[in-house]
């Protein structure tokens, strides 16, 4: 892709987030922050490309380290905020 | 020098030309990491947008997967099987009150990840299918590498810090180095300067430049959040989550990786807004909480000046329990100092004996309230607090005219006055609870020595509607609940 393109798509993808975060209720700040920590790791895609392919012995152990922090991040993320999100309840009397 | 670090010329013939389904599916993902976020507008939907999250990240993982090479499957299942493991038992067992150093523990993580992930891509260009004709990295793509590498190193180091502080690790008094400010402009200055040398120079010369930008992105990582206090933690870990953000997506450009740059354009916003909301909440501008040194123990006499004793009407948990009863409507204030002391259960239990004789409970929560945005909700969640009877500060505020009681526990600076009427004051023009409105104000408090984060005087300890209820949280409440049966 070109990088006219990519600048589009990032720069949507900005204004996307902007509405997207203002219409979060404030209760569920914390379990935003874990969850956008979770899908950060989609960094993920970057150390996997390093760790599969040939060319670079150094390149593929960097990139499988970089799997394994991102494999931190994205079970444990999103394990947390199920975790804290199975915890709201509403009044059922 | 080097020689064997030095990218590999066969791989030129990997990579370049994703398959067009795999960037649909890329993009598929970056819009289930949207849904996953509008899942968060209520608690009702949120549990799918969590599903949502992870449905996009299976997405991305198996495209890539699929899409390229998978001679090293085993190490890869290896990694993925190790940290998921290592991520899992993590969440299984964190404290919620330990919530905010879990999430810069976290962030540290996506940030070493990007530097990883972009000397990866630097030392093999080809697997990424960054090689121009001549065999060399294109200068944009190398601007964006360096700009991957930095921000996910200052987004590591700083985290590392943040991490140390909010768990005690680490003083949380500011430290403050003479000259700081000229040293960051400095060291920012010169990372830049470096990024567009490395961009420009030659493919022999590039080593040397990429190995200064990494490490003195390191260094302004840490330099930067070593002068914050720990008062404006909350600013912090949201504006590193902004940082592993623009990291994620400065790594989307490398790649040309729509999935990554959504995200990360998502989750930049994300970290963005609610730094500014933090901000918003404290009165604080961004940029003196950057500068630091927010709650500093050395800052000599100015605090110090002796507080006039002035009376204030002391009582007992039954005065308490007997009031409490006769009230109807109710209105808590918790704040962190009732986390501290773990009095969530007490004090739900004590809300539960209420509401069977008939008084409104309602929580009031403010913005700052404990350590990260939205922590106070989740330890009262946790405590099986109904989230529709916890109102935010905007939403509730008028209602203390209507309140029989205000019961404060663990919170000061929040119900400060001073904050509306005392020019002077540093917490002057932050946002608070009217709770002199109440009729009643109870205030729980260890003793009347101690005074909240600001270190001012307050006071609602001082009016005639206020009852101090002088003891640790948990005791007092329990004690509080024992009376009222």
């Amino acid at each position: 892709m070109d990088f006219i393109s990519i600048l589009s798509i990032f720069v949507l993808a900005c204004f996307v987030g902007y509405y997207v975060v203002w219409s979060v209720t404030p209760a569920l700040h914390t379990p935003l922050m874990a969850v956008t920590n979770a899908i950060s790791s989609v960094i993920i895609v970057g150390g996997l490309i390093a760790a599969a392919e040939a060319g670079s012995d150094v390149a593929k152990w960097l990139g499988l380290a970089a799997v394994v922090l991102a494999s931190v991040n994205i079970f444990g993320g999103f394990a947390v905020t199920e975790r804290m999100l199975a915890m709201y309840k509403k009044k059922d009397k | 020098m080097m020689s064997f670090l030095a990218p590999a010329a066969d791989a030129a013939a990997h990579g370049g030309g994703t398959p067009a389904w795999a960037m649909l599916a890329y993009l598929i993902a970056g819009v289930f990491f949207i849904l996953a976020l509008r899942g968060l507008s209520s608690p009702a939907t949120s549990r799918a947008g969590n599903r949502n999250g992870m449905i996009g990240m299976a997405i991305a993982v198996i495209t890539t997967l699929v899409t390229h090479d998978i001679a090293n499957i085993v190490e890869i299942g290896i990694a993925i099987f190790l940290g998921g493991i290592i991520g899992v038992t993590i969440a299984r067992k964190i404290a919620m009150t330990a919530m905010p150093e879990l999430v810069a523990g976290f962030h540290s993580l996506v940030g070493l990840a990007a530097v990883l992930v972009g000397w990866a891509a630097y030392l093999n260009p080809g697997a990424f299918g960054l090689l121009t004709g001549d065999g060399s990295i294109g200068a944009v793509s190398k601007i964006e590498m360096g700009l991957g590498i930095a921000i996910g190193a200052i987004t590591f180091s700083g985290s590392v810090i943040a991490f140390a502080k909010l768990s005690g690790k680490m003083s949380g008094s500011p430290i403050m180095l003479p000259g700081r400010h000229v040293i960051n402009l400095g060291v920012l200055g010169a990372i830049i300067v470096l990024t567009a040398l490395f961009a420009l120079a030659g493919p022999g010369d590039t080593m040397p430049l990429i190995v200064a930008v990494t490490v003195l992105a390191f260094v302004i990582g840490f330099l930067l959040i070593i002068p914050i206090g720990g008062a404006d933690m909350p600013v912090v870990v949201s504006m590193l989550n902004s940082y592993s953000g623009w990291a994620a997506a400065a790594m989307g450009f490398t790649l040309g990786n729509t999935a990554m740059i959504i995200t990360g354009a998502l989750v930049g916003s994300s970290g963005a807004i609610l730094s500014y909301i933090m901000c918003r909440a404290m009165n604080r501008s961004f940029i003196s909480v950057i500068a630091g040194g927010f709650g500093a123990d050395d800052s000599g006499g100015g605090k110090g000046e002796p507080r006039e004793q002035r009376p204030y009407k002391q009582g007992s948990a039954a005065d308490a329990a007997y009031m409490l009863e006769q009230a109807e409507r109710v209105i808590i204030i918790p704040g962190y100092g009732m986390a501290v002391a773990q009095a969530q259960h007490a004090l739900r239990e004590m809300a539960d004996v209420l509401e069977a004789k008939g008084v409104e409970v309602k929580y009031a929560i403010h913005p700052v309230a404990g350590r990260m945005p939205g922590h106070m909700n989740v330890l009262l969640a946790e405590a099986s607090v109904e989230y529709d009877k916890v109102f935010e500060l905007e939403d509730i505020n008028s209602e203390f005219a209507q309140a029989d009681v205000a019961f404060i526990i663990g919170a000061n600076d929040v119900v400060n006055p001073a904050a509306k009427t005392d020019k002077s004051s540093p917490i002057y023009g932050m946002p608070v609870f009217d709770v002199d409105k109440a009729k009643q104000v109870f205030f729980i408090k260890r003793s009347m020595g101690g005074v909240g984060y600001a270190g001012v005087d307050n006071d609602v300890f001082y009016m005639d509607q206020t009852m101090m209820l002088l003891s640790d949280a948990k005791k007092m409440v329990e004690e509080i609940v024992k009376a009222m049966d």
